[in-house]
């Protein structure tokens, strides 16, 4: 088990090597000079020289790509460019206000999608199971724009039930007043596609030889589908929730934009619209470092979830 | 592009019916997918109409009051149109000079002689259109028919682009495995390491700032393109890997054929069904990615018109009463999206009858 997890975290290398190449050939090749971007066009060229060498871009190429590099492992990628905050302090403060969304979304949406597929996969084939899926296939096909938009009219506008937009500084209060909208709509969006994925993996399980011997030997139908089939439909599902996981990280950047929550994926659009890179940059490689450690430990709890599974 | 979705069936010279014979088949029995290819084809074609200029030419016309009635609810009251015919005379002041500080001076002509020429048509307003009008009294039927075009055109041509990075990519990795193997999934693995949605972002962020992606849709089709290869690529892979080892890829290979001619003659046409699957499905997930992208503001310029800005421009139009922009682009796009995925599905069904 240690010797696994160290084998992943080896191989974890050339990988995060191989992101940090890609976002520094990214910005500092593709994306022009960033004394320009800075400047802007009105600027003189003295003022550019000198920006060029506040940021280091007058420097040879693979000095620039060690200091980035060492930037990320040291966790300090300077101050923003256009707000001049350090950029560690703009994710640790961001990051608070997208959890506050993100995190109650994934677990009312999995427990929903996980307890209706069960359910539409036991009645699969008939009228109501038809049905539904055609009603996701349809409310995937809207785009999420137009869900925020009508909700944000009908319960914030028209109904009065939430406020439109805000936040606070209050964690409770947020939770209480400024969130259900955000999360109503996120799960409402999200349900659809999870809806139809879960089943499809529970449509798996139930047509397995195991399922009819079960059935064969006189199990409750109940205890079929609650012990037999999710448990061993929770491996994809698992996997499902791993992939979505950095996901929870970046959060809702629409919902963040439309309803003024100052977190991470509002800071992230601000940050493209500014030109803001070392912003982009860090938020970029560390969720990427995020995302393969989520992807480990994915890997790992299937131990626990199939005892089948060994480590190689 | 449509020749190979509206006509999947090449002529057969062989007796025996083949792949695309069998799914064509298949597909006919199919009421759903048969619908879902007539909507598909439906838009496609309007989209070459208004590409060429047969309908919805004048889009950008402001033809109607402002926030112009449909045709349906001509009698309502339009406060907005009222308003605007009230700050219509204000209007005619000269603006402060800005031309000093203002970065945006040199197009200051090119500006005024498009004025100038709206001018000209500003003569007579219609008190409603038929499927009312935006802001600016601009027809909503025909921007959404232009926005239709605009999305359409991204999703397809991004998709397109994207299916042949992955399968080129994903041929060679499959068929040659050893080196170019390890380094392609290396650069897989990079790729899907960052979150979908950053790294679209960090290359929106890029285009924006250097302009090196190109002007008009071109970036947005590029950015697409670049960042959504990679789940064609590992499927097409799989399918290489599969295929390479088969005794009709052996038997090519003893008749003295080469690598290349193996890997695009003998294979490609054995795993193109997979990749029209996924021309499909990427297709959808694109129009969606360019519309949100659009309304963000890193998508289609703001002098073109796509459902992405139509959205945008209605966000606001809902409070007012004003509905129809939002519906159209929303109603528009939900058509063609259900009906392409519908068709994606059929169309797996039918290429694929094992995996259902």
């Amino acid at each position: 088990m240690a010797a696994y997890v160290i084998r992943r975290l080896w191989q974890m290398f050339p990988t995060i090597l191989g992101v940090i190449l890609l976002i520094f050939f990214l910005f500092n090749w593709v994306g022009g000079d960033p004394a320009q971007v800075l400047a802007g066009k009105i600027s003189n060229p003295e003022q550019i020289a000198n920006i060029r060498k506040q940021l280091g871009v007058d420097e040879p190429v693979l000095y620039q790509l060690w200091v980035f590099v060492k930037q990320v492992f040291t966790f300090d990628f300077g101050r923003s460019w256009s707000t001049n905050e350090e950029v560690s302090r703009i994710l640790l403060t961001r990051v608070g206000p997208t959890l506050t969304i993100m995190v109650p979304v994934l677990v009312i949406e999995t427990v929903l999608a996980v307890t209706f597929a069960i359910m539409v996969a036991y009645v699969r084939g008939t009228l109501t199971d038809r049905t539904i899926m055609i009603v996701c296939t349809v409310a995937m096909s809207i785009s999420f724009l137009v869900y925020i938009i009508v909700f944000q009219w009908l319960f914030g506008f028209i109904l009065g039930w939430f406020p439109v937009q805000g936040w606070s500084e209050s964690f409770w209060k947020n939770l209480a007043t400024y969130a259900p909208l955000p999360i109503l709509l996120a799960v409402a969006v999200g349900l659809a596609p999870q809806l139809r994925l879960y089943r499809s993996f529970f449509l798996d399980e139930i047509n397995q030889d195991y399922v009819r011997t079960a059935r064969a030997k006189g199990v409750p139908e109940k205890t079929v589908m609650m012990k037999h089939v999710l448990r061993n439909a929770l491996i994809p599902i698992l996997t499902n929730i791993g992939i979505s996981l950095p996901g929870v990280f970046v959060g809702s950047f629409l919902l963040e934009v439309f309803f003024s929550i100052p977190g991470l994926g509002r800071e992230i659009i601000t940050a493209v619209n500014r030109s803001d890179f070392p912003v982009i940059k860090a938020v970029t490689v560390y969720l990427a470092v995020l995302t393969m450690l989520i992807n480990l430990l994915v890997d790992v709890m299937y131990k626990y979830v199939d005892p089948r599974v060994s480590f190689k | 592009m449509s020749a190979v979705l509206t006509n999947p069936v090449p002529p057969a010279p062989q007796e025996s019916p083949g792949l695309w014979t069998l799914a064509w088949r298949r597909l006919k029995q199919d009421g759903v997918g048969m619908t879902a290819l007539a909507v598909v084809i439906l838009f496609l074609l309007m989209m070459a109409a208004s590409f060429t200029g047969l309908i919805a030419k004048d889009w950008s016309k402001e033809k109607g009051v402002s926030y112009a009635n449909p045709s349906f609810l001509a009698g309502s009251e339009n406060l907005e149109a009222k308003a605007m015919a009230q700050k219509g005379d204000a209007s005619k002041v000269a603006p402060v000079d800005l031309s000093d500080i203002d970065p945006l001076a040199p197009r200051y002509k090119e500006w005024d002689e498009r004025a100038a020429k709206i001018a000209v048509t500003e003569t007579r307003r219609a008190e409603a259109l038929p499927f009312g009008g935006d802001k600016w009294g601009r027809d909503v039927l025909q921007k959404a028919i232009k926005g239709s075009e605009v999305s359409i055109f991204v999703g397809l041509t991004a998709a397109i682009l994207a299916t042949l990075i992955g399968t080129m990519l994903g041929a060679a990795a499959g068929y040659w495995g050893g080196w170019v193997n390890d380094f392609l999934e290396w650069f897989y693995n990079i790729f899907t390491s960052i979150p979908y949605i950053l790294l679209i972002l960090a290359f929106a962020a890029v285009a924006a700032s250097s302009g090196k992606f190109g002007k008009g849709i071109l970036p947005i089709v590029l950015i697409l393109s670049l960042t959504g290869w990679t789940g064609i690529y590992r499927l097409i892979r799989a399918e290489y890997i599969k295929h390479s080892n088969r005794e009709y890829v052996k038997a090519a290979q003893a008749i003295g054929a080469t690598n290349m001619s193996r890997m695009f003659v003998h294979i490609l046409p054995n795993v193109s069904h997979v990749g029209l699957v996924q021309l499909s499905q990427h297709t959808v997930q694109f129009i969606k990615a360019e519309v949100i992208l659009s309304f963000l503001g890193f998508g289609v310029p703001v002098d073109m018109v796509s459902w992405g800005t139509m959205l945008a421009e209605a966000q606001n139009e809902l409070v007012i009463g004003k509905w129809w922009q939002l519906f159209a682009a929303g109603a528009s796009m939900a058509l063609l999206v259900t009906a392409f995925s519908l068709l994606t599905d059929s169309l797996r069904d039918a290429l694929d009858p094992k995996l259902k």
